[in-house]
């Protein structure tokens, strides 16, 4: 039966993937994210997982507003980064796990979510970044990745409840997979920041703080927050933590945390990174 | 949804938001092909003229004013892609929407990691 090893979280800021093309992991700026990362791969090299299900949101790369669903997944046997418009460096294809993705789909909408599949799917920054940074060398590993979206564009979003019983619902459906294959579920997006309005520059170290430390033991701390509430604390974007909630919920086990990382600012964010193992 | 309560400084891109500035959204996500960067930057007010932008949301663009883009519906994500056609990074806009200048808000994200 397949098995989940572990959880991941980090930020996923797109002037990380210009950092990372540039190779400034020594600079000054970038060198307190960056060297949050190396104990991870350390830990993903022994434990070798096949699969990173990928828990993001699409920043108008994949999705448009005619069709913007709040929960997708892919199922392709490939998933390509495009242009977003903005400069950054297209990189490397991930490969997919097409048959685990139906299984996931078929377990989860029969757990009454209802997903929409993507058989094609362009990933952005979003998924990209975080890959890139606990697995530089994806191409030559060949991890397989299985993408799941959920909107955080356009307002109404998930709950942090509804999320996290995503999260359940993935995770009883990954450990009722038949192959003896291993699973890390990476959460990206966060932590706090706001983009937009008078309140661009919002950050909130506290409260950053807080989730770093609750979500290990005491995720049920957020699950009765509401998305204005969670934009209040953490900032219009902030509210990405969502995604990390949803990893979270998928993590059925005996959760320990092995690395964290936390830094302000990368870019107009601060930058949070946990490893978390899972043991069933 | 018991909390309502508003946000000072943020709109919260709802349905109405979403209605209200399709067009200007639309026409910013084509901005992910070089091929319509470039169109767009060869003739701004025919490519706006192509997306149906109304005028006010033409004038926040001639304007290149952040805020404005917003009231007039603008979703950030898209609207990036617009000021990435400038070479504006996220501390631009973000100084251009809170009126700080670029190294007094730089210095702010920076004070709040202290």
């Amino acid at each position: 039966m397949a098995q989940i090893v572990g959880g991941l979280t980090s930020s996923h800021i797109p002037a990380v993937g210009n950092a990372v093309a540039k190779e400034l992991f020594d600079d000054p700026y970038w060198k307190p994210f960056f060297d949050g990362y190396p104990p991870v791969r350390n830990w993903l090299a022994e434990v070798k997982p096949d699969i990173a299900v990928v828990i993001y949101n699409d920043h108008g790369l994949n999705f448009f507003l005619d069709k913007q669903p709040t929960f997708a997944i892919g199922a392709a046997p490939e998933y390509r980064n495009q242009d977003e418009g903005w400069g950054i460096p297209t990189i490397a294809p991930f490969k997919g796990a097409p048959a685990f993705s139906w299984h996931i789909i078929e377990s989860v909408i029969a757990d009454e979510f209802d997903l929409v599949t993507c058989q094609e799917m362009a990933v952005d920054h979003g998924f990209c970044v975080p890959m890139q940074l606990f697995w530089p060398t994806y191409e030559d590993l060949g991890i397989r990745t299985i993408p799941v979206c959920i909107n955080t564009v356009q307002h109404p979003f998930p709950s942090p409840k509804r999320c996290y019983k995503l999260g359940q619902a993935i995770g009883r459906a990954i450990e009722s997979y038949p192959e003896d294959l291993k699973v890390v579920i990476v959460g990206t997006g966060g932590m706090s920041h706001q983009l937009d309005g008078q309140r661009a520059g919002f950050i909130n170290k506290k409260f950053d703080e807080l989730c770093m430390d609750k979500i290990v033991d005491d995720p049920a701390y957020f699950l009765d927050m509401s998305i204005n509430g969670l934009v209040r604390e953490a900032g219009a974007q902030g509210v990405e933590f969502i995604l990390w909630l949803t990893m979270r919920g998928a993590l059925t086990g005996t959760v320990k945390e092995l690395y964290r990382n936390y830094h302000i600012p990368i870019s107009n964010t601060g930058a949070g990174m946990l490893c978390l193992e899972n043991q069933a | 949804m018991t909390d309502k309560q508003p946000i000072p400084g943020t709109t919260l891109f709802d349905g109405a938001e979403a209605m209200k500035g399709y067009a200007l959204n639309k026409m910013c996500y084509s901005f992910n092909s070089r091929e319509n960067r470039d169109a767009f930057q060869a003739d701004e007010e025919a490519y706006m003229a192509k997306y149906g932008l109304n005028e006010q949301q033409k004038q926040a663009v001639r304007d290149k004013i952040v805020l404005d883009m917003i009231a007039a519906g603008g979703n950030i994500y898209y609207l990036a892609k617009l000021a990435g056609i400038y070479a504006l990074s996220v501390q631009d806009v973000g100084a251009q929407q809170t009126g700080m200048t670029l190294d007094n808000f730089k210095e702010m994200l920076v004070r709040q990691g202290a």
